[in-house]
């Protein structure tokens, strides 16, 4: 059975640090192994020829980020996040400006910004909102840019859309091609894809709502806290910051600063500067 | 009753079931001894996109109150703990759990397997692993990395269960210590317990 100990995981994510400037070095161990191992099966690798491809294969980086970061994710995941969402937090933002900046920190291959801007379409603003969608693998960014997936994932989208009570039909926002879903250049019209490394990256502008679910649980506590003091010097006073369903930032050194808005679905306010 | 050799100080109990291991798990955590001493982590498959309903109803009959963990959350002694709905579920080494949404393993998020071989890579040969009825082959790996690294394995005993793939797929692929049925696991969880007292 393949396997792998944490002294080699260490000077993989050493060397990668090293070499590509990339920092896995403060990843949760266990899903950090599994997807390092996953590669090297996916890849035939052992340990050391998949250390030696890092060092002397500067093109390899880029395929190996794409398997590392874990971009299993669907449309509306937790429709009733998104009821919030239409329901509370948005018409909160609104009470004091028509217009406004969401960023989607870490958001993989784009399901989540796209179920964004079908929810303000359905809402009648998505004109009014400004959506910057980052992540660290810029394979999978262009994936997200293309608003093209596989059509088999389709079913799972609309059930969590017909949960979350979504105005239209689902089936209305995208067409079918050779197996694929089309979703139109226009729905993604006020969003910027950039890639933007969460762990070494600057903070780069203020948002009223940042949205990072499920993306911080692949970094121990450490990182968490330093990501979080990103998000709040990201936010404006009164700013929204979602996580995902089942993280706590309880421990983060900068979580009073936040208040919780609504704890089943961890969304949270910045109350201090 | 089958009287256990029990030389071991276990540190944790981690228990794996699908279909058909619902009430296996209800007896078990009903019969659990008052102030068991050693944190209980399931993993149980269950609908991906319900997230309530199904701790309350564990909870029920159970002595403990059953809770899923948040990511990161610390693993305290005497919890029972359920792999929330749509994430994996791992144990990490300094005694805490984590998180993820990975790819589904053996179509299930979460998975048996992840569970299971995180536990017994962070507890070694102080864990017991008892895997229950169910449908699918997932929790069978997961029982060899325990066996593998010298924790105690049980299954259910397969004329027992409702659906017996799961226990059997154990049985085929790693030594299994103790092939027992429910009651016999709640035997084996007092005997357990005594020794701590």
């Amino acid at each position: 059975m393949l396997d792998i100990d944490i002294n080699d995981l260490k000077r993989i994510s050493e060397l990668i640090y090293q070499k590509h400037h990339y920092d896995f070095r403060n990843y949760a161990m266990s899903s950090f192994k599994r997807r390092v191992l996953r590669i090297m099966e996916l890849k035939k690798l052992s340990v050391e020829s998949l250390i030696k491809k890092l060092t002397d294969n500067p093109a390899f980086i880029n395929e190996f980020l794409d398997e590392l970061t874990v971009n299993v994710t669907e449309m509306f995941r937790d429709p009733s996040f998104w009821r919030i969402m239409r329901e509370e937090i948005i018409p909160a933002i609104m009470l004091n400006q028509k217009q406004f900046k969401i960023w989607h920190a870490g958001c993989s291959s784009g399901e989540e910004v796209l179920s964004m801007c079908i929810m303000l379409k359905e809402m009648g603003i998505l004109q009014d909102v400004t959506m910057i969608a980052t992540d660290l693998d810029v394979n999978i960014l262009e994936r997200a840019k293309s608003g093209v997936y596989p059509a088999k994932n389709m079913e799972l989208n609309e059930k969590n859309y017909i949960r979350f009570q979504g105005t239209g039909s689902f089936k209305d926002y995208y067409r079918e091609e050779n197996g694929m879903a089309v979703f139109p250049k226009e729905l993604l019209m006020n969003v910027s894809f950039r890639r933007h490394d969460l762990v070494l990256g600057d903070v780069f502008n203020k948002f009223d709502l940042i949205l990072c679910r499920n993306v911080m649980i692949y970094f121990n506590q450490s990182l968490q806290n330093e990501v979080l003091k990103k998000f709040h010097e990201s936010s404006f006073k009164y700013g929204y910051l979602a996580i995902g369903s089942k993280e706590s930032l309880i421990w983060c050194d900068y979580a009073n600063r936040f208040i919780v808005v609504n704890n089943e679905e961890k969304i949270y306010k910045k109350i201090k500067d | 009753m089958k009287k256990f050799n029990l030389s071991n100080r276990y540190k944790a109990v981690v228990i794996g079931g699908s279909a058909g291991s619902f009430q296996g798990v209800v007896k078990i955590l009903g019969q659990l001894p008052k102030g068991f001493p050693l944190p209980i982590i399931m993993c149980l498959h269950r609908l991906k996109h319900v997230r309530n309903g199904f701790v309350e109803a564990l909870s029920i009959k159970s002595v403990v109150q059953v809770t899923e963990p948040n990511d990161k959350e610390t693993i305290k002694k005497g919890n029972v703990y359920l792999a929330p709905a749509n994430y994996h579920m791992s144990v990490e080494l300094g005694n805490h759990f984590a998180l993820s949404t990975e790819e589904m393993v053996n179509n299930s998020r979460p998975s048996i397997d992840i569970t299971l071989g995180t536990c017994a890579f962070a507890y070694k040969e102080k864990l017991v692993g008892i895997l229950l009825s169910g449908a699918n082959k997932d929790g069978a790996l997961g029982m060899k990395y325990i066996h593998d690294r010298g924790g105690l394995t049980i299954v259910q005993e397969p004329t027992e269960c409702m659906i017996d793939t799961m226990p059997r797929s154990a049985l085929s692929v790693t030594k299994i210590d103790h092939v027992l049925k429910v009651d016999q696991i709640v035997q084996f969880l007092k005997e357990l317990d005594n020794q701590y007292r």
